[in-house]
């Protein structure tokens, strides 16, 4: 039996109305949680992609992804793991002002992590991180010694480690086993 | 060749006409050949009815008294001739009454166009009256779903809608249509879809899979070949046959494979599944190759997936990627149409016979025989049986008719004792178990197909589920024959009961009104048999008669239906009483 993991789902599909609803339908059928989903329009005009997080195991994830490209708007789904792709998550920190001014403790938290300071007023100021779950989340625990009074985390985006883009080639071949006489 | 008149007409048609949405609806229905539609009016559906009534001599209305009568007869009519069916329902509750056949059609495969009104466009979202999201309601149990809310989408979106529900694995499709978008006018073109991007109906089939299958077969010395819908969804019953006969391969089918093979054929050795035979089942775990052709191994067919097939390899011939390997893994996936890998297959495969093999299906024939069969057709106890019943009706036509059915007892019994010559001879709602699916399902089923005999099983349960639908039969003159086995019990939740639930019957005996008098009441001809010596007569006299007909046949009250493999266990389990 494969064990559960974390899986990158991503998917392309033609953007209409009630698209995500069907996406994460197939999830929901099969009781499995959602861990973090973004949607944007791709690069491609026309065509929307969701990237969805999802501790599953390989055998289930493999029938989620063939039962969402069934989906008639889909044009295709990509199963990817940790060693698919490059991913990061954005996270806001709301801190108030008067933590800044006692010490150097968060300056230098900032600088460490990465981080960068958004905005400034004289009753808070907000710092964005970019980065992994793992990163943003240490981040926000160290903050929170200084008192953080909102902090709010993105989904997932990611880009593959292939060389171009992978659903341009699926829809090379696409055309290619459409119109097999096209030039 | 065209004659010129033909030509001008076709250029004519490519200008565009102006018209209300309404009558775009009727002519896109007619531009897909769709001649006969179910349905039900109410008030957001007005409109395309006001146009209706201009078109009734090229579009035949049938007015049903329920809106999942309108679907079960529009999946009737699809399944005996292969076309889409249609049909058309009213908002808020007509469009929620007809979710019930969406789904069944959904997991059968079964290729609908289903029409819903919808209030005015101002008004979505509002709770208006009448109103609901039936695109939500209906998402995950159609192929595909779509609201048109601009007169303007309408053309395109009946192509795509046809095109999708009868290209690849067939299903079906609502189109939901604001009360607005009938009245306004377009500007009216249309163009069958025969492509959508980000659709792929028939994977392309790739000739190293067709190999790989060929090797498998020609090594194997016990291979069973399973028999599913696709094969017929597919019209790839020669192709089939082609198969086995070169390959000698025995062939089993599931419930909705039943009729892709003539019952007598000497490599059909019958039914998979729960009820089905004694050969296919035990068997199932000594084959060393499993060739799984157009069927998707539902639960009722595979029971205990961990002891199932424990010594096949299995090659999975599938139109449907979601299939393979779903349930049961595919060592060998030859994803196509059945119509084009089956034949290529055949190419590649050795002439063979496997008469040692199949001897053993004829063991486990006699052993089925002696122990089931013969008692059932031949009962010696005053009462009668299902199967004894099912038997003369199938004598009576020469085996040669539809058989409609309900769902329990009476369906299994159906499905094992009637003899077919032709395919596409079976309509029963399989995947999802609808009671109430047979009598409207028979309506739709002899429309389509007028010259044949049909003949709907049905029992005291399920027929009271749908029973209104005798108004449609008498108002439309639809000469279903309707046999109705009545045991005044629910028989498979009874049968249950008694082997699982220690013999507690809850709520599963049914105190019945009186059928014939029902029947009258809707100017039915009918007959009640009580008496075995009655029934041969009886049976005769349903099949001659001109006209509907109810045959109400007294059965024995606690009969149940075996072999069967209880809910869990494994097919090797599968127990002979």
């Amino acid at each position: 039996m494969s064990l559960k993991q974390e899986f990158t789902l991503s998917i392309f599909s033609e953007n209409v109305v009630g698209l995500l609803n069907q996406i994460t339908n197939v999830f929901t059928r099969r009781h499995l949680n959602i861990e973090s989903l973004t949607t944007s329009e791709s690069a491609i005009a026309g065509i929307h992609k969701f990237t969805i997080v999802v501790f599953s195991t390989r055998n289930e994830i493999e029938k989620v992804a063939k039962q969402i490209e069934k989906r008639i708007d889909v044009i295709k789904a990509f199963v990817l793991t940790a060693d698919d792709i490059i991913h990061e998550e954005v996270a806001l920190y709301k801190v108030p002002t008067a933590s800044l001014l006692n010490g150097n403790q968060i300056e230098t938290l900032v600088r460490q992590y990465g981080a960068r300071i958004l905005e400034v007023t004289p009753e808070f100021f907000v710092i964005e991180k970019t980065g992994h779950k793992k990163e943003t989340q240490e981040l926000f625990e160290k903050l929170d010694q200084y008192g953080v009074s909102q902090f709010t985390r993105s989904g997932r985006i990611s880009i593959t480690k292939t060389k171009t883009e992978m659903l341009d080639n699926y829809l090379r071949k696409l055309e290619l086993d459409n119109h097999p006489a096209k030039n | 060749m065209e004659t010129q008149s033909q030509t001008v007409m076709k250029e004519k048609s490519k200008q565009a006409i102006r018209m209300t949405g309404a009558e775009a609806v009727v002519r896109s229905l007619l531009n897909e050949g769709t001649d006969l539609i179910f349905g039900y009016p109410g008030g957001a559906i007005m409109p395309v009815y006001d146009a209706l009534y201009g078109f009734q001599e090229e579009l035949h209305h049938v007015l049903v008294r329920h809106e999942q009568g309108a679907v079960h007869a529009a999946q009737g009519y699809a399944r005996v001739t292969g076309k889409v069916g249609v049909a058309i329902v009213t908002s808020g509750p007509g469009a929620t009454n007809a979710v019930t056949g969406i789904a069944d059609a959904m997991i059968d495969s079964t290729p609908l166009v289903v029409i819903s009104g919808q209030v005015g466009s101002p008004l979505l979202g509002t709770d208006a009256f009448q109103e609901t999201d039936v695109v939500g309601i209906t998402q995950p149990i159609t192929k595909w779903n779509y609201q048109i809310k601009r007169v303007e989408d309408i053309p395109q979106a009946f192509a795509r809608a046809f095109y999708i529900a009868r290209s690849g694995r067939p299903g079906p499709v609502l189109l939901d249509i604001t009360k607005d978008a009938q009245f306004a006018s377009l500007d009216y073109l249309y163009e069958p879809v025969k492509y959508i991007r980000s659709y792929k109906p028939v994977p392309v089939l790739d000739p190293l899979q067709i190999e790989a299958a060929a090797q498998l077969i020609n090594l194997a010395k016990k291979p069973l070949a399973l028999v599913g819908q696709g094969v017929v969804l597919g019209q790839a019953e020669k192709e089939l046959m082609a198969f086995l006969e070169k390959t000698g391969i025995p062939a089993a089918w599931t419930l909705l494979g039943l009729s892709a093979m003539p019952s007598a054929h000497p490599l059909n050795i019958g039914m998979l599944g729960m009820h089905g035979n004694y050969g296919p089942n035990v068997k199932t775990n000594e084959a060393d190759l499993i060739i799984a052709i157009g069927m998707r191994f539902d639960d009722r067919v595979t029971g205990d997936l961990k002891n199932y097939a424990t010594n096949a390899k299995v090659i999975h011939l599938e139109i449907d990627d979601a299939e393979i390997n779903k349930n049961v893994h595919a060592d060998v996936p030859v994803l196509a149409d059945v119509k084009e890998s089956l034949p290529k297959l055949t190419e590649k495969v050795s002439k063979n016979s496997h008469q040692e093999w199949l001897n053993e299906f004829r063991a486990c024939d006699r052993i089925e025989h002696d122990r089931i069969i013969h008692c059932e057709l031949n009962p010696v106890e005053k009462g009668m049986t299902m199967g004894e019943v099912v038997n003369k009706v199938s004598a009576a036509v020469d085996d040669d008719a539809i058989v409609v059915t309900d769902v329990g007892q009476h369906q299994m019994m159906a499905s094992r004792y009637f003899r077919f010559k032709q395919t596409r001879s079976v309509v029963t709602s399989g995947g999802l178990g609808t009671m109430g699916f047979g009598l409207p399902a028979a309506m739709g089923a002899k429309l389509g197909q007028p010259d044949r005999h049909v003949i709907l099983f049905v029992g005291d349960g399920g027929f009271q589920m749908t029973i209104q639908e005798l108004g449609t039969i008498f108002q439309t003159k639809i000469p279903v024959k309707i046999v109705l086995l009545n045991n005044n019990f629910l028989g498979m939740v009874r049968q249950w009961q008694e082997l699982f639930f220690d013999s507690r019957y809850a709520s599963t005996e049914l105190i019945n009104p009186d059928f014939q008098t029902i029947a009258k009441g809707y100017f039915i001809e009918s007959r009640k048999v009580t008496e075995r010596d009655d029934l041969n007569e009886a049976i005769q006299q349903m099949v001659d008669h001109d006209g509907p007909y109810l045959l109400e046949v007294v059965v024995e009250k606690e009969g149940n239906v075996f072999p069967m493999v209880p809910a869990g266990a494994s097919v090797s389990d599968i127990r002979l009483e």
